[in-house]
């Protein structure tokens, strides 16, 4: 500022510097239309096609009658709309004995994800808080073994799972289930919460200690009101995982009480009578719709939460 | 009575070591600071005397009553950190009441004490903020009121001015004396700022490696260091430390280096020896071109000029070894002066060359 050399060019040239300056000035200019910017968006919008065409043929189609669907024309829009594919695949396509369509299977779905959610994720954040901040004895090697748990692959637990729930009599009941979808999700759900409540500051905690908290008390009052993203995070994982969930479903539950993929498969693969595309197509989209909305509504807050757990502070 | 004693404190980290085996009294109403480099134990020992950490050994008594294996919540200690550690979610009026509702007091009782304690540190106008729309400074006064809301005998500071800059550093340096003046409870705290230390402190305990190297009085930590660690971390610009030997040969101990030759009649020996030795003289005690009659005195080349302000640093060569000299700027020679430089002994400290102990 004060350098005497800039001020006495200033004073003697004053006039020179009221006129503007030749060259370049302000924000650099882009072009529109560069190379760059063909070959991001040209790559974007591929993608996204290759992404959203299948998911246009399946609304398309859901909407067309049989005939129409006959002629083959899998792109074309429907000539005539209608939402009686919807309404079938709803109330009254037939899965063995019953012809209530998916509504069962739906509500089978909401009674099995909503507790299996709530359950494991209440676990699931004492252990991670208990594990990132109470360093107990034995900790470690808690730690270690759940991780373990999860690369064990599924398949190996089916049977012995089988066997355990048919002991404690909950085998082919909706609560089995949920004990099994909650433990399942325990591994990634707690590492999910330690590394969060890691991420808090130690001497929050401290602070907690000496203003003479306890375990719950500190859980509940300091540490759950700043664990919101990571519960999004949490709850949108188990909802998709536990919704979407095929396997698990079909083996410990029975018909009555088949969750909606499993009734959303034995709509579609019914090998009698003809194959009602628009049906199928409807049913796929009505089961898929949960997450989907699940997605759209979070997104944000799911994208912030995995943020806020992989930045400190 | 001690208001609070350590006895014996180990503390290990797995097979690490971080206290050895500690003992440290402190008088009611004390200001201690713990000063040290990062890792020295002071923060761990800080931890150990709040309850925040288990000792492996060793005892802890706060106004005499044994609290070793007691709560952090029943020792009678407020603490305050150096990132504040307010809850975000609760208002300031939430972070200072937050110890009381846990504690079971009575709501009239913490109106009472809120009221006091804002009054105490001028944060009547933040009660109802969240700690998200305070300022740096704002926020560790909060941080102190939650220590004082809580009627405590024992002040814990875990580096709290770390954070802030140096203005409101300065500032709240003197906050926090005035609120021991006033107050008159017993403070600990623990900084790497020997500045801190020194404005602060009725004792300060250097640390190093686990161990309290010296526990005085700033001034006598300053003037009388025990050993050269403590000479070399006290004081700022650094003390110089010139190589050498003690020798007796002409019968009067002298100091003696390459090019070299201090008189030490006046230095207060407290175990004189012959032998390698440090001499060490902080540059405020040295003059330049002065005049006066030094007992030592010598001839030196000015290299580096470094004006600060008030005071000029003056680098000298001296018979081959680096010294700094601090000197009021309007006196500051010129870069490439030969100059005559010359100190009283009695300021300087003498350290054994192998041990680094006071000789």
């Amino acid at each position: 500022m004060s350098n005497p050399g800039t001020l006495a060019a200033a004073v003697v040239g004053a006039d020179a510097f009221r006129a503007p300056l030749e060259g370049p000035r302000g924000a650099r200019p882009r072009r529109a239309l560069s190379r760059r910017n063909i070959f991001l968006y040209g790559t974007l919008i591929v993608v996204a096609l290759y992404y959203l065409v299948p998911l246009y043929v399946m609304i398309v189609t859901s909407l067309k009658g049989m005939p129409e669907i006959r002629l083959g024309n899998i792109f074309a829009p429907p000539v005539e709309i209608t939402f009686e594919p919807w309404v079938k695949a709803w109330a009254t396509a037939c899965t063995g004995l019953n012809c209530d369509g998916l509504s069962r299977g739906f509500w089978n779905s909401v009674r099995i994800t909503v507790p299996s959610v709530i359950f494991s994720i209440a676990v699931a954040s004492v252990n991670g808080y208990a594990l990132a901040n109470w360093r107990f004895k034995g900790a470690d090697t808690f730690f270690t073994i759940l991780i373990v748990g999860a690369f064990i692959p599924y398949q190996v637990m089916i049977y012995p799972i089988v066997i355990l729930l048919r002991e404690i009599g909950l085998y082919g009941t909706l609560w089995g289930l949920i004990i099994v979808h909650s433990i399942f999700g325990m591994p990634i759900l707690t590492l999910l919460f330690r590394n969060y409540f890691a991420s808090v500051p130690e001497e929050l905690f401290k602070a907690a200690r000496v203003d003479g908290a306890g375990f719950w008390r500190i859980y509940f009052v300091i540490m759950l009101p700043m664990a919101l993203p990571i519960f999004v995070v949490a709850i949108i994982l188990q909802i998709t995982g536990i919704w979407n969930d095929f396997l698990f479903g079909v083996i410990y539950t029975k018909p009555d009480t088949y969750p909606m993929t499993v009734q959303l498969n034995n709509i579609v693969n019914s090998v009698q009578g003809v194959k009602e595309y628009n049906v199928n197509m409807a049913a796929t989209i009505l089961t898929g719709l949960v997450p989907l909305i699940v997605y759209f509504v979070s997104g944000k807050l799911f994208v912030r939460g995995i943020a806020a757990g992989a930045v400190k502070g | 009575m001690p208001s609070v004693a350590v006895r014996n404190l180990s503390l290990n980290f797995g097979a690490v070591p971080v206290l050895k085996n500690l003992d440290l009294d402190i008088e009611e109403g004390e200001f201690l600071v713990l000063l040290g480099p990062s890792g020295c134990g002071k923060s761990t020992l800080l931890n150990c005397i709040a309850g925040l950490l288990d000792v492996s050994d060793g005892q802890i008594f706060i106004k005499g009553k044994n609290v070793t294996w007691e709560e952090p919540k029943d020792r009678g200690i407020g603490m305050v950190f150096q990132s504040y550690a307010l809850y975000p979610q609760m208002t300031v009026k939430g972070n200072l009441t937050f110890g009381l509702k846990n504690a079971g007091v009575a709501r009239d009782e913490i109106a009472r004490r809120i009221a006091r304690t804002a009054e105490i540190l001028q944060i009547e106008p933040l009660l109802d903020r969240k700690p998200a729309q305070l300022s740096g400074g704002q926020r560790q006064r909060v941080a102190i009121g939650r220590a004082l809301v809580r009627d405590v005998d024992v002040f814990l500071f875990d580096e709290p001015l770390s954070n802030l800059d140096a203005k409101l550093r300065s500032e709240l340096r003197v906050e926090i004396k005035r609120l021991h003046q006033k107050l008159a409870n017993t403070m600990i705290y623990v900084t790497h700022d020997q500045i801190e230390a020194m404005t602060l402190a009725d004792r300060i305990a250097v640390m190093k490696g686990g161990l309290i190297q010296q526990l005085d009085h700033p001034q006598e930590i300053y003037k009388r260091p025990v050993n050269r660690y403590v000479a070399g971390f006290i004081g700022s610009p650094g003390m110089n430390f010139l190589d050498g030997a003690v020798s007796t040969d002409t019968g009067a101990p002298r100091f003696k280096a390459e090019g070299i030759d201090i008189p030490l009649d006046n230095y207060r020996f407290e175990n004189a020896r012959p032998g390698a030795a440090v001499f060490g003289i902080r540059p405020e005690h040295i003059g330049i071109n002065s005049g006066d009659d030094w007992p030592f005195s010598a001839a030196a080349s000015v290299e580096i000029v470094e004006p600060m302000g008030s005071d000029t640093l003056v680098w000298t060569r001296l018979g081959g070894q680096n010294l700094t000299i601090r000197v009021s700027s309007e006196r500051a020679p010129r870069t490439g002066d030969q100059v005559s430089v010359g100190f009283d002994p009695m300021n300087a400290s003498l350290f054994d060359a192998a041990s680094g102990v006071r000789l």
